[in-house]
């Protein structure tokens, strides 16, 4: 995801002189493209995220339209109160990227979980918030970041992932990304789609048919963009975050009639471990596996 | 130009005291100790337009220390920005001049209100005029409490090394925070030495002194490919006897006994 970011960043940044990247120290043998080919454009502002952000919107206020870059929570809940403040309140053109969502950093600890981005950055108004699955997903977020200037986050895995779905246009809410025929769906953002949607192969298998939603797009939302979820009986949400604030929490503030929410988003337990993003993902029971037992169990529940 | 900044001075103050008075706001105290510096910055060292305050070619003013900014909105007010009446509003239900510097104010560039905030953002906008080869210059006023802020010493170690030559940090070096004196909360002595490990262009004056001060900003870059930093030795509550150096006045707002005393002694031509 983070290669197919850098390379239609590069494709923008062709016809728009407004795009400027800045990284906090990170991103070796990822931007050096852009910066061999825009130098004029680009900034490493060394390890300090507090600075990078107010620089960027500094940036910003003279017209250019900033992607901050760097990873996991560095260019996020470090500096905050920067994002809040200087790029929100001022409404300015800063678009911070953050790689490594989830637990795609696992084995790094903690302090590389990024786990509560979406909570904590949904809270600022002003922002668009974008989490995409796939590197196809991530292409169609800064194609409309570019041609959208604004505050904004864009969430990103972390490299070679493969593309999950042929669904193209970015579309405000979620995206349809496999056609089930009961009124079940699962619900993910985040390249933990790809569980969702290998869970619902194997409930197929099993005679129970659910269809699966991504969704890239998770604000500015409203109800109405929210409507092709609204016509199933239940909604199952899967996100490789924790509850406060995420996709769940998301989906019941905007859809308060309709369908039955339940999250299946990780315990806060699972912070204490280190491991692989697929050893963590089991543990936190968000894999494809322990996601196609939940769905079995609660439709059985729920038809019962 | 001394005598009418000296005036355009007094009349920031007066204006000051009586707009804190009103609303029983706080910092009287940060925002005296800087009129002198506003006086002489808008007085005639920025390239500034009142009638035209996004002019492309002014100077970028950012107010750090946004808790003073009854200073600046009286100079902004003074300077023909927008009508001196306005002032009646500040910090008012609805006003647009909230008790913090507010950017929806003609001739801010920037809000402000959580410290070490201002720094950075001018380092952005220094380095935006550097890539495009504008002659944009770029001052930001510090408090000394603010320099306790982490992300400061990050936008002081960032600006040098990248050439900002056309950044000015100006330090209201009053030595009294919120809670005590600079000294004893976290002191900052050897300021200019700091500064200059940094690699700044370092200059201190007495921040009361217009004409050192003028000429200081005159010269501006002091050394080609360094940021200046011009720390300026003041005294909190100046001009107000019973407000100067005296920790009280961070917080305390003038009654309307304290009011009159304080326009008294200040001999305002407002």
């Amino acid at each position: 995801m983070r290669t197919a970011f850098l390379n239609e960043l590069i494709a923008q940044a062709r016809s728009r002189p407004e795009i400027f990247l800045v990284v906090g120290d990170l991103g070796f043998s990822v931007v050096e493209p852009f910066v061999r080919e825009f130098p004029d454009r680009f900034l490493n502002a060394g390890v300090a995220e507090q600075n990078m952000t107010g620089v960027a919107a500094g940036l910003a206020s003279e017209g250019y339209h900033v992607f901050t870059y760097s990873i996991a929570n560095f260019p996020t809940l470090r500096c905050l109160e920067q994002i809040r403040n200087d790029v929100a309140y001022h409404r300015l053109p800063v678009t911070v990227v953050s790689v490594g969502a989830g637990f795609a950093y696992g084995n790094l600890g903690y302090s590389h979980h990024a786990v509560q981005d979406i909570g904590i950055l949904r809270a600022l108004p002003e922002m668009a918030v974008f989490s995409p699955a796939d590197p196809g997903e991530t292409r169609e977020c800064v194609g409309w970041l570019a041609e959208n200037p604004g505050s904004s986050y864009l969430r990103l895995g972390k490299a070679g992932e493969p593309d999950l779905h042929g669904t193209r246009g970015l579309t405000r809410g979620p995206l349809l990304v496999f056609q089930g025929q009961s009124d079940c769906a699962l619900v993910a953002t985040g390249s933990i789609l790809r569980e969702a949607l290998e869970a619902a192969r194997r409930l197929e298998c099993d005679g129970i048919s659910v269809s699966v939603f991504s969704c890239p797009w998770l604000q500015p939302i409203t109800g109405d963009f929210l409507r092709p979820l609204a016509r199933f009986r239940l909604l199952m949400v899967l996100e490789e975050h924790l509850a406060a604030g995420g996709l769940a929490s998301l989906l019941r503030e905007h859809l308060s009639k309709g369908p039955e929410i339940i999250s299946l988003a990780p315990s806060p337990d699972v912070l204490n471990q280190v491991g692989t993003q697929e050893y963590l993902r089991r543990k936190a029971g968000i894999d494809a596996g322990a996601v196609a037992e939940a769905v079995r169990r609660i439709t059985r529940c729920s038809n019962s | 130009m001394s005598s009418t900044t000296i005036d355009l001075a007094a009349a920031i103050r007066a204006h000051t005291v009586q707009m804190v008075h009103r609303v029983n706001a706080s910092h009287v105290g940060g925002g005296l100790s800087m009129a002198d510096l506003l006086a002489v910055l808008y007085g005639g060292a920025l390239r500034v337009r009142p009638d035209d305050p996004g002019w492309p070619g002014r100077d970028r003013f950012i107010l750090s220390k946004g808790h003073a900014c009854a200073a600046l909105y009286a100079t902004l007010a003074l300077r023909g920005f927008f009508p001196v009446e306005e002032l009646n509003e500040f910090g008012q239900n609805g006003s647009r001049l909230m008790t913090h510097v507010s950017h929806k104010v003609p001739g801010v560039e920037f809000s402000t209100g959580s410290l070490g905030h201002g720094l950075p953002f001018g380092c952005g906008k220094a380095l935006a005029a550097k890539r495009r080869g504008a002659s944009t210059r770029v001052f930001v006023m510090l408090s000394d409490g603010e320099l306790d802020e982490g992300s400061n010493w990050e936008a002081i170690l960032f600006a040098p090394h990248h050439r900002l030559d056309n950044l000015v940090a100006i330090v209201d070096y009053n030595k009294i925070q919120s809670m005590g004196s600079v000294e004893e909360v976290l002191e900052l002595a050897p300021l200019a030495a700091k500064f200059q490990a940094f690699r700044w262009a370092v200059r201190e004056v007495d921040g009361h002194d217009h004409k050192a001060v003028l000429e200081a900003l005159g010269g501006i870059p002091w050394m080609t490919g360094s940021p200046s930093c011009l720390i300026a030795h003041t005294v909190k509550g100046k001009g107000v006897d019973f407000m100067e150096n005296n920790l009280l006045w961070h917080y305390k707002s003038p009654d309307a006994a304290q009011c009159a005393e304080a326009l008294g002694q200040l001999n305002s031509r407002v």
